[in-house]
Order: C-alpha cells, then structure tokens, then sequence
C-alpha cells in the first residue's frame, strides 16, 4: 500500500498538501509540533496511489512518498 | 508464501538543498521554488560548479538551504554579481535569485542591461506583487487596487502606474534568450514550472545566453490571507494581469 509520512517537526500545517491530493487522504490534525503548528495528518484507507502531488507541491518538503511496486 | 510488495522512495529531498527548516511563512512558494532550482542543480550534475546571487528580500538566506556557493549581492544588483561571476568562472553555472522588489525596483538597471548583454546566466524571479520582507509595502509588480502598507487605499494608477511585466519586458531585448513565466500554485503549472526551470538550465549550459524564468508566488502573510486563500489569487488575479507561458525561445525548433 502506498504512503505519505509526514515529518511532523517541518509541517507548517499551510493545508497546499490537503488541497492537492486527489483522494483527500491528507487533513489539518489538531496535535501541534514544537513550532506551534497543526500539521497533518495521512490517513489512507488503501486509496493513497503515491502520485506525489502532495510532496510536490509542500512548500516545506516535510512529506515523504513511497508507492507501491507493482508485483 | 505471500512477499509484501515493496515500497519504493518516489519523493525525497534534493541532495543539494541542506536539511534544515526554512524560515519562510507557511504556504509561501519560496520553498517549492527552492526545491524545482535544486532539484535542476541535482539533475544536471552541477552541484559542485554553482555560484549562486543572493538578493536582499525574503530569499536574502538562500545561502543556508542551498548546499553550494552563494555570494550575498547589495540590493537589486545580483545580475550585476552574476555577470561578473561568470565572467571570472565561465565554465560554472550561475544562478540568480531575486525577488519582484529587488528586481524590478532597485535592480531595474541591472537585469535590463545583464538580458542586454546576453550574459550567459539563469535569473530565478519571484513575484509575489509585494515587497515581503520589509513589512508588505507596495512593489512595482503589485496589482491594480490591491491593498498594501503603501497603499493602504489599493494601488493607483492613476498615481502608481500599472504593475511592470517583466517577462514581457525583457523578451523585447535582442540579448534575452529564453524567457517564461510559471507559477507553482497547482500541479499542473509545476510541470510546467520545471520543464522552464530545466530549459533555462540547458541554455546556460549550452552556452545560449541570458535565460529568465519568472514564478509567480504567493504571500500569504503580507496580503492578509489564509495560505489557501492567496494559492487561490495566484491562480486568478495574478494570472490574469501576468499571463503563463514561455514569451522567449530562440532555441526552440
């Protein structure tokens, strides 16, 4: 199954990640970092494809993408 | 016997931008500009022959994320900087960063007469229609009624003029060899933002001549909106008055 993982102590929780994902797999959590900002959260449920548009477009690069080989 | 497929790495940082917190607003696009520049750098090979111009404005630290040489330019004159950088080293690549109120206000003459010149450089423009660093004041690119600390009634044109399209402008010149407008508020404009980035770096590196890519950018703090909000307004506003699209290509077949 594909995934983000999102490197808390880098999100500024600007939500430009929950915007561009196609699935809505990313949201603004409410548990906030040492910086004082409410990062997001990845929840998946299988339907994360791993297409990076997230990633690409996270101004702080505080997201991480691996996609799922094919077998 | 049932081998989990595995997982592979599609999205990383790139090797030459450090490993540290930017200091940028959330939601400003400096920091993806940041990475499309350094992730050209990666590609190309050159992380070991790049010079780079630091402006002054909100990119003014560039110098800690980027992990190559930067030299810290006075106000608007990093054209001038580059120029001579690359004279000294003609076999490196030099890059400028700048943003709209340090190139198209302070650094006018610079960038004009660098493009004049046909230097055989790559600018990185930035324009988010305001001056940010210094408090949000009005910048020769801010759009027409739109509301800053210097022009708290909205922009006039009346006593203003109209915002200067730089990418138009400096398309004009003979010694401009490649010039683009990109911006990076959606997916597909930052397809687009890094096929630019990767054109203008094949040009200094082909020896073409002077290349010009301007991103249009967001500012969330200064024009006093939700980093949602001021994505949305690249999208519209700004796109509107300052129109995507490669103007310049000499090379193009």
């Amino acid at each position: 199954m594909s995934k983000v993982e999102v490197v808390s102590e880098r999100c500024k929780g600007c939500g430009l990640c929950v915007l561009a994902c196609p699935k809505k797999n990313l949201s603004l959590g409410d548990e906030y970092n040492a910086q004082g900002y409410a990062y997001v959260k990845f929840s998946s449920d299988g339907k994360c494809t791993g297409c990076s548009f997230c990633a690409e477009l996270c101004p702080d690069m505080a997201l991480r993408v691996y996609k799922q080989e094919k077998k | 016997m049932s081998a989990q497929p595995k997982l592979k790495k599609v999205f990383d940082r790139p090797q030459c931008l450090k490993d540290v917190p930017y200091h940028y607003c959330p939601g400003c696009h400096h920091g993806v500009i940041h990475r499309l520049l350094a992730e050209q750098i990666d590609n190309f090979g050159l992380r070991g022959k790049t010079l780079g111009a630091a402006s002054v404005g909100c990119s003014v630290l560039i110098y800690d994320y980027f992990d190559v040489d930067i030299v810290e330019a006075p106000h608007g004159r990093a054209a001038a900087v580059a120029t001579g950088l690359k004279r000294a080293r003609p076999d490196s690549f030099v890059f400028t960063y700048q943003g709209d109120g340090d190139l198209a206000a302070i650094g006018t003459a610079e960038i004009v007469h660098a493009a004049n010149r046909g230097e055989n450089i790559t600018v990185v423009f930035v324009n988010n229609a305001v001056f940010g660093m210094t408090g949000g004041q009005m910048a020769p690119t801010t759009l027409e009624g739109q509301v800053t600390t210097t022009s708290p009634y909205g922009r006039s044109a009346a006593e203003a003029g109209l915002p200067i399209r730089v990418t138009e402008m400096l398309s004009t010149l003979e010694g401009t060899a490649y010039a683009a407008r990109v911006a990076v508020d959606n997916i597909k404009n930052l397809k687009k933002a890094k096929a630019a980035l990767k054109r203008a770096v094949t040009y200094q590196q082909k020896g073409w001549g002077f290349s010009f890519v301007e991103f249009l950018s967001s500012c969330p703090t200064n024009w006093k909106m939700t980093p949602e909000e001021a994505n949305a307004r690249v999208g519209k506003e700004m796109a509107d008055y300052f129109p995507l699209g490669v103007y310049k290509d000499v090379r193009a077949n």
